[in-house]
């Protein structure tokens, strides 16, 4: 298959935000971000920790492990956070199965958390991970990374890494796509 | 899913999708500080009890409670149960009441199934935590999740089950569901305690406990009640401990891998000896933590979703 | 002189549509009659039947009237095509002396719909340990001897029942359920039961009655009926009794005739019943021997119950389904549809048979110039759907509810009196 135009429609209604070559280079440039901002490769810096909001914020968070470990050397541990039992929005679908719950090695006690999504949206997921995380534990502070904001915000929330931000109308979907789950990689508009 | 009355015809993804839930959910309240969930806030889970049963309504209750859910216990004695009031006319005055979910244990089998008819124009679910000599469906479930601990994936997995099958609502439920998973269940018994058509269930009978236990990767025992035994099913306590209680011998019979279960409570010395019950290779105390996980898996797949429209 | 004219029917479902000219509870006159004063039925070709006569009847007065009445049984009985009912024994008080029997034979003249005949209970209280007072109770008219809803299970006692009986010129009819192996029990002891979790009712607990009941009858050569009969094992050991020279005779239900124990998937307690339904296996070899006439008749066991008995879990229901106005059609579904009885074999299963058992001289008569006039008319093409809460009962537990099925009572004649005309009492 030729690689697509970026911002090119396809017959089925998708156009490509960002390309599997985007997505890696997104990638790399929130993990110095979070190097940066979070001073992790400092002596006194705070233990960071990332937490992956599943489904697809597992892998980016282990991703921007790798890429963190890459740049500063540092291994941050990794876990997963499921938080559709804290979902407010539960009884407006069909039954939703859970992910797991993985907690990085030593827990989340006084350690900085980046929660990490693939796409922001009105902000009711990450509303559920801090409520989820508060019952895991007490983070020293939490912070959020996301791949794509694409704005229509509901709560009072923003990321502190954001990959790229999207202007959507409200009806359009934004689909991260992943090699772990889809076989590729790269952002679409459906 | 709107009930869970029976593990008949249950659509092996369906069981499947609550063991995961519950597997999940073990994991994820494994070690942490606060073991609540908000997930059914607001919702208000009644059990009725018309039988007593500590073990399997606390572990509602805590299932429950773990949800955020308002749970109240309606038990026989000391409520208009007591008074005569019918079954139908409590279960209706239940669910006027609020009750997003009735739990409901009773003598008679079926009474869960009337009860889901009774309400049917509720929006009250009902969960069957025991009915007569039918069905216990959240016991096969924790049975399911304990036994997919040990062994993985349940397929072509080789069950006993050990006892009192005639007058067993544990035994009816495991047959069942077991065999929706993909696992082969030899049933051992006295054929005085083996229900009649039996031949026409899709399982083995078999009337010799050692020949079969080499070839199994899990026994269950059932519980033999106390009435059963001056009932003349079997000659004596003795007679049937020898032919069908679980000793060491008969543990050193089972392979290495092999899981030993027992609903409780236990009748030790005579279902099963006490060195075994209380031997690594019996998983009975897990089947008691599994049986919260799972019914909080039934309550959420029950109620954490929107409104069925009938 | 009260006379009626029933045009345009067919006795038997035979011949060419004929008038019957009744007069003073008589049968005048069979062809073309002309009478200007006659009250006229108009037949329109249906089937001109000897009225019904239901041995096995539970119109529940004295003691649950909330539940059936004489009154509104005999109702019951005249729509359903019924000239004569045996009304059972198990009311509260147990009709186990005159004053009780007496009381039902009053009331049931006093509606006058249909002849009521009080079964007497063989055993005092029902209880199965001292004979009730069966010659008193025959003084005043009783034929039929009971304890149904109970098996007289001590073989002494039933030995005594037999004997005793046969001074009297009466029958005694077995409720046959051996109740050490019916402890408890809920449903037909098999496949289904066990799934359901229902205690088993052997069949076995039938049969061994029956089995010992024909004999004990053929030893002091008495005579012996045997109440709802439910499985092919009873039909066999009938069969057996019957060509040894036993003199008994038995009755079965529409419901056994037509309902399995399937029905059961739903634990709606409308499907419990004593004896419980059977299987598909069970219902062919019942329908065969009535056929054949192993099986002597149909009774309907008509047992009323009110909603709170009925509408809670399996285990605390009462047994027990209406039948009176369903039994007719359920006989031509099951076997006039089937091919396996014409409309001479549903008046001799229906009425010729059951008079002859209860002895009764003006029943189940033929149709003929000079017999008295108990007659039906049914339409046997015509299909209605079954309703409970339409039923002249004032309980509603038909197992039928909702079922389409074949046939309609027309017209019922009580010694020449119209007692029931187009699903209506006649004012």
């Amino acid at each position: 298959m030729a690689p697509r135009q970026r911002g090119a429609t396809d017959p089925a209604g998708e156009r490509e935000l960002l390309s599997a070559g985007d997505v890696a280079r997104t990638v790399a440039r929130m993990a110095h971000q979070i190097i940066e901002k979070t001073a992790l490769d400092a002596p006194s810096a705070p233990e960071v920790v990332l937490m992956g909001i599943p489904s697809r914020g597992a892998p980016l968070a282990r991703r921007l492990a790798a890429k963190i470990k890459e740049f500063s050397s540092v291994a941050v541990p990794t876990g997963t956070l499921d938080v559709t039992l804290y979902r407010d929005d539960l009884r407006r679908g069909p039954t939703r199965p859970l992910e797991a719950t993985r907690l990085p090695e030593g827990g989340i006690d006084d350690r900085l958390v980046v929660l990490v999504d693939d796409v922001l949206f009105s902000g009711r997921t990450i509303r559920a991970a801090l409520d989820a995380l508060r019952d895991h534990g007490r983070p020293r502070a939490v912070q959020l990374a996301v791949l794509v904001d694409r704005g229509h915000r509901e709560l009072p929330i923003r990321a502190d890494y954001v990959g790229k931000n999207v202007p959507t109308a409200r009806s359009e979907e934004v689909h991260v796509l992943l090699e772990e789950f889809d076989q590729r990689d790269g952002v679409v508009l459906r | 899913m709107r009930h869970l009355l029976s593990t008949e015809g249950i659509d092996p993804a369906d069981a499947t999708a609550i063991l995961d839930t519950a597997a999940n959910l073990k994991q994820s309240l494994e070690g942490r500080e606060v073991r609540k969930l908000p997930t059914l806030r607001g919702r208000t889970v009644i059990t009725m009890f018309y039988e007593n049963s500590t073990r399997t309504r606390v572990s509602f209750e805590i299932a429950g409670k773990w949800m955020s859910a308002d749970v109240v216990n309606v038990s026989s004695s000391g409520s208009s149960v007591s008074k005569g009031e019918s079954l139908r006319d409590t279960a209706l005055t239940l669910a006027a009441a609020g009750a997003d979910c009735v739990i409901v244990r009773h003598p008679a089998s079926g009474a869960a199934h009337r009860l889901a008819d009774w309400l049917k124009h509720t929006g009250t679910s009902v969960v069957n935590a025991g009915d007569g000599m039918h069905e216990h469906p959240t016991q096969a479930l924790l049975d399911a999740a304990t036994l997919r601990e040990r062994l993985g994936d349940l397929r072509d997995r080789r069950i006993a089950i050990v006892g009192d099958v005639l007058h067993s609502r544990v035994a009816r439920s495991n047959v069942h569901l077991l065999t929706a998973l993909g696992a082969h269940v030899t049933l051992v018994a006295p054929p005085t305690l083996l229900p009649s058509g039996v031949e026409r269930w899709p399982v083995t009978v078999s009337h010799d406990l050692d020949a079969d236990l080499p070839s199994q990767d899990a026994v269950m025992l059932l519980r033999v009640q106390a009435e059963r035994m001056h009932g003349g099913f079997f000659p004596s306590a003795r007679e049937y401990s020898i032919a069908y209680g679980l000793n060491e011998r008969r543990l050193a019979l089972l392979p290495d891998h092999a899981v030993v279960l027992h609903p409780g409570p236990m009748l030790r010395g005579m279902e099963i000896a006490s060195s075994v019950a209380d031997s690594p290779r019996a998983a009975i105390t897990d089947q008691v933590r599994n049986g919260v996980h799972v019914r909080m898996a039934v309550l959420y797949h029950l109620l954490a979703h929107e409104e069925e429209t009938a | 002189m009260n006379t009626l004219i029933i045009r345009g029917v067919r006795p038997y479902g035979e011949g060419d549509p004929v008038d019957v000219l009744v007069r003073d509870g008589v049968i005048a006159e069979i062809g073309d009659v002309e009478d200007d004063d006659a009250e006229v039925i108009d037949g329109d070709g249906a089937v001109l039947l000897p009225g019904f006569v239901d041995l096995h009847t539970h119109l529940r007065e004295p003691g649950r009237e909330d539940t059936e009445t004489i009154e509104t049984g005999s109702r019951a009985a005249a729509l359903g095509g019924y000239t004569a009912v045996f009304a059972m024994a198990n009311t509260d008080p147990v009709a186990d002396n005159a004053v009780v029997v007496e009381h039902v034979a009053r009331r049931g003249r006093e509606v006058g719909l249909v002849d009521v005949h009080p079964v007497g209970a063989v055993t005092v209280g029902l209880k199965g340990e001292k004979l009730a007072e069966l010659g008193t109770m025959a003084k005043t008219g009783v034929r039929v001897f009971s304890d149904d809803g109970h098996c007289v299970h001590d073989p002494l006692i039933m030995r005594r029942a037999l004997e005793y009986s046969k001074a009297l010129d009466v029958v005694v009819a077995q409720h046959a359920e051996e109740p050490r192996l019916t402890v408890g029990a809920q449903a037909h002891e098999g496949e289904q039961a066990s799934r359901l979790g229902l205690q088993g009712w052997p069949a076995a607990a039938e049969e061994a009655i029956v089995a010992r009941d024909c004999l004990l009858a053929k030893q002091v050569d008495a005579r012996l009926h045997v109440c709802h009969v439910s499985t092919s094992g009873t039909a066999d050991v009938l069969a057996w009794a019957k060509a040894r020279g036993t003199k008994v005779s038995a009755e079965v239900t529409p419901h056994h005739l037509l309902l399995t124990d399937e029905r059961l998937e739903t634990y709606d307690p409308v499907n419990k019943v004593n004896p419980p339904l059977r299987t598909g296996d069970d219902v062919q070899a019942l329908r065969r021997a009535l056929a054949e006439g192993v099986i002597d008749c149909v009774a309907t066991d008509h047992a009323p119950h009110a909603v709170q008995d009925k509408d809670c879990e399996w285990s605390a229901a009462r047994p027990g389904m209406l039948g009176l106005q369903t039994a007719l059609s359920i006989v031509v579904e099951t076997m006039v549809e089937t091919d396996l009885l014409d409309w001479r074999g549903v008046a001799r299963v229906m009425s010729e048979r059951p008079a002859a058992i209860a002895g009764l001289p003006d029943q189940g008569r033929p149709i003929e110039v000079g017999e008295p006039a108990n007659l039906v008319l049914v339409d046997p093409g015509a299909r209605w759907t079954v309703r409970g809460a339409e039923l002249a009962s004032i309980s509603a537990n038909t197992p039928f509810e909702g079922m389409e099925l074949p046939a309609r009572v027309v017209a019922t004649v009580l010694r020449g009196r119209v007692t029931a005309t187009s699903g209506r009492i006649p004012a």
